[in-house]
């Protein structure tokens, strides 16, 4: 069984369509990357598979569960961060976590929160509001939130958006570990050479459609690039 | 100078929008209501009251009593034997009257005797608001020229009469009847103070809660919008129902807690404006809450209160940032305001059917008019209104869920399928 299959997924809003009939599916434990220029629809695709926007046609699988059918029960399975998330301002940061971890009380919620602020490493600022926080350590905050549920599936957005080169590193390195533990991770990302360490295999989005699948390696031998980045502007263009 | 007009005109163009327009344009148009009303009041104080009185008495002073009776009022019934009251109080009735005047037997043999003469004057109030109170001052004008023109007639005639006696003739005696009760020694002045706390601290705190509250729905929606913290909320393993709920019973708990401080706060600014009758009392007057009573209009306030929280949940859901929430609790002040005038300005009972109709449809009238109807047992008004607000409350949270389970919420287009198609055709035309 696929963590995620997605079948000829139509997402419209309004009389504008966003998703034209994509199909994919992750394994157990892959890194699956979708890359493509803005508004492609890389974004609608994985808010529709962290069930916060609705199906226009096909259908989504998260492991047994339909998203259209049974999206509380896909909540279980999931932890999605998007490009621009925030946390509560009045809040600390380890408030967040509990408030957080809360939801899960069929988890080890101590457990939970202390994973969280490892992955966060704030040191002492983890019980300091929220609000004070810098661009850098609320995305640290959010990471460590995203992936302290120990979820069969991660959707990260942009995962290392706003960081410097070596939290982007650590996140990375993070990401790479919990696919050991047996999750799953979908992710989207602008930075190309993120994509090419991270993904086991990834599909390139333009317009709606998804233009190009395959492995990184793959990939950049078919077009005879030396990089992602290149595959990417030959693919698109 | 050009930078400057630059400035100049980009700041107008920011600051002149829908959103500041409206609300400043319908506080424009409700002061002119408000000024039209009361010259409404003023023509109606300068009518003549429709009365009817008997006369008991058949002494000089009557005379100029009865000819002013007759010159600074309509009058629909007239007799000179008191058995005939019953018959000039439903006459009155009929013909929309106010109150029946009675000149006592020796009228004018007290008043030359040193001694008051006395007039009963029997009130038929039909309602409990301000508005209610101006036919009632008619009527207390015309008994005061009767004082007023006996007083100058005895002085005129250089009578005997001693100064206190000269000065105030007679004495008014009140029966009042309002809502099937008999009030012996109370104006309907009087009873329309007795209730001020009913009529003006209820509608008042009912409004400061609704908009407190209300405001708190919506701009927490908008905050979770501008904070991009809504995402992440909705998926989490949390059914919808739980987070619509968990917002509305924080921001009622809340709004209760602001309840209590705005009471406390409220009931002594009354007590300081004097606005109560102090030496009275509703409960010596068979007029006083009982328990059952307390428990109808907590339950009343609660659905209220929640139907209020949901309608602004709704409107939460198509709040973009902190801004646009401003503007969006416009509705619901205005809402609030509606009713709450309609409170302390009218009698729910006196309203026409139109008004009666806007005022019951408006879920927050229900708890402002409860203390008012439960103290005349007005039952039906107060349970029908609790029947009405639950189903109003459960349907828009209902709507609430149905809008959290969509992707309105994210999407900000709360467009329903069949308008889009339409929409969708005759573009394509």
């Amino acid at each position: 069984m696929h963590t995620v299959e997605v079948n000829n997924l139509v997402k419209d809003y309004g009389a504008i369509q966003a998703i034209k009939g994509i199909s994919f599916n992750i394994d157990q434990g892959e890194i699956f990357g979708l890359i493509g220029p803005n508004g492609a629809g890389k974004t609608t695709a994985l808010r529709v598979i962290s069930t916060l926007l609705q199906i226009t046609s096909g259908s989504v699988k998260v492991l047994e569960y339909d998203v259209k059918k049974n999206p509380e029960e896909v909540r279980k399975l999931i932890s999605y961060l998007p490009e621009d998330a925030g946390a509560y301002k009045n809040l600390t940061g380890r408030a967040y976590l509990t408030f957080i971890a809360n939801f899960f009380t069929y988890k080890n919620t101590k457990e939970m929160i202390e994973k969280g602020i490892t992955i966060a490493d704030l040191e002492d600022r983890i019980d300091d509001k929220v609000d004070t926080y810098s661009k850098g350590m609320k995305r640290r905050l959010l990471v460590g939130r995203a992936l302290m549920t120990d979820p069969r599936l991660a959707i990260l957005d942009e995962p290392t958006s706003g960081l410097d080169v070596i939290n982007a590193q650590e996140i990375r390195k993070i990401i790479k570990d919990i696919t050991r533990a047996g999750t799953t991770v979908l992710l989207s990302s602008h930075n190309m050479l993120e994509v090419e360490y991270l993904c086991d295999r990834i599909a390139l989005i333009s317009d709606g459609i998804i233009v190009e699948r395959g492995r990184p390696k793959q990939l950049m031998e078919k077009y005879n690039a030396s990089n992602i980045e290149e595959v990417f502007t030959k693919v698109v263009q | 100078m050009k930078s400057l007009n630059n400035i100049i005109k980009k700041e107008i163009k920011e600051l002149l929008t829908p959103a500041t327009i409206i609300p400043i344009v319908v506080m424009a148009f409700i002061f002119g209501s408000i000024g039209t009303s009361m010259e409404g009041i003023q023509e109606e104080l300068e009518e003549k009251p429709v009365i009817g009185y008997i006369v008991q008495d058949t002494g000089d002073l009557v005379t100029l009593a009865v000819s002013i009776i007759d010159n600074r009022s309509e009058v629909v019934f007239n007799s000179t034997n008191i058995n005939d009251k019953s018959i000039g109080l439903e006459q009155i009735g009929e013909n929309d009257g106010m109150a029946l005047i009675v000149i006592t037997q020796n009228f004018s043999k007290n008043i030359h005797n040193n001694k008051m003469g006395e007039i009963e004057v029997y009130w038929i109030m039909k309602g409990a608001g301000i508005m209610d109170s101006i036919s009632s001052e008619t009527v207390e004008q015309l008994i005061g020229s009767i004082n007023y023109e006996i007083s100058k007639s005895l002085i005129e005639e250089n009578s005997t009469i001693n100064a206190t006696i000269a000065l105030n003739p007679s004495n008014k005696i009140d029966t009042t009847y309002f809502k099937g009760k008999e009030f012996n020694r109370l104006s309907p002045g009087i009873i329309i103070g007795l209730l001020s706390t009913q009529s003006f601290l209820f509608p008042i705190v009912m409004m400061m809660i609704i908009i407190v509250a209300g405001s708190m729905v919506i701009s927490s929606m908008a905050m979770e919008k501008e904070n991009k913290t809504l995402e992440t909320l909705l998926t989490l393993p949390v059914k919808r129902t739980s987070i619509v709920t968990g917002k509305i019973v924080a921001s009622a708990v809340v709004g209760l807690i602001f309840a209590i401080i705005y009471m406390v706060g409220m009931s002594r600014y009354f007590s300081g404006l004097n606005f109560s009758v102090q030496e009275l009392n509703l409960a010596d007057f068979g007029l006083a809450l009982t328990s059952d009573d307390f428990v109808l209009m907590g339950i009343s306030l609660f659905v209220a209160l929640i139907s209020a929280l949901a309608l602004c949940m709704l409107l939460g859901t198509l709040a973009k940032n902190y801004k646009s929430a401003q503007t969006l609790t416009f509705p619901i002040t205005m809402l609030a305001l509606v009713p709450m005038f309609f409170t302390m300005f009218a009698d729910f009972d006196t309203l026409p059917l139109a008004l009666k109709a806007l005022v019951f449809a408006i879920p927050f009238s229900h708890p402002m008019m409860a203390a008012r109807a439960l103290i005349f047992n007005d039952y039906l008004l107060v349970v029908s209104g609790i029947i009405y607000v639950t189903v109003f409350a459960i349907v828009t949270i209902s709507i609430v869920v149905w809008v959290f389970k969509t992707d309105k919420l994210l999407t900000g287009s709360i467009r329903l399928k069949k308008f889009a198609d339409l929409r969708k055709h005759y573009r394509s035309r």
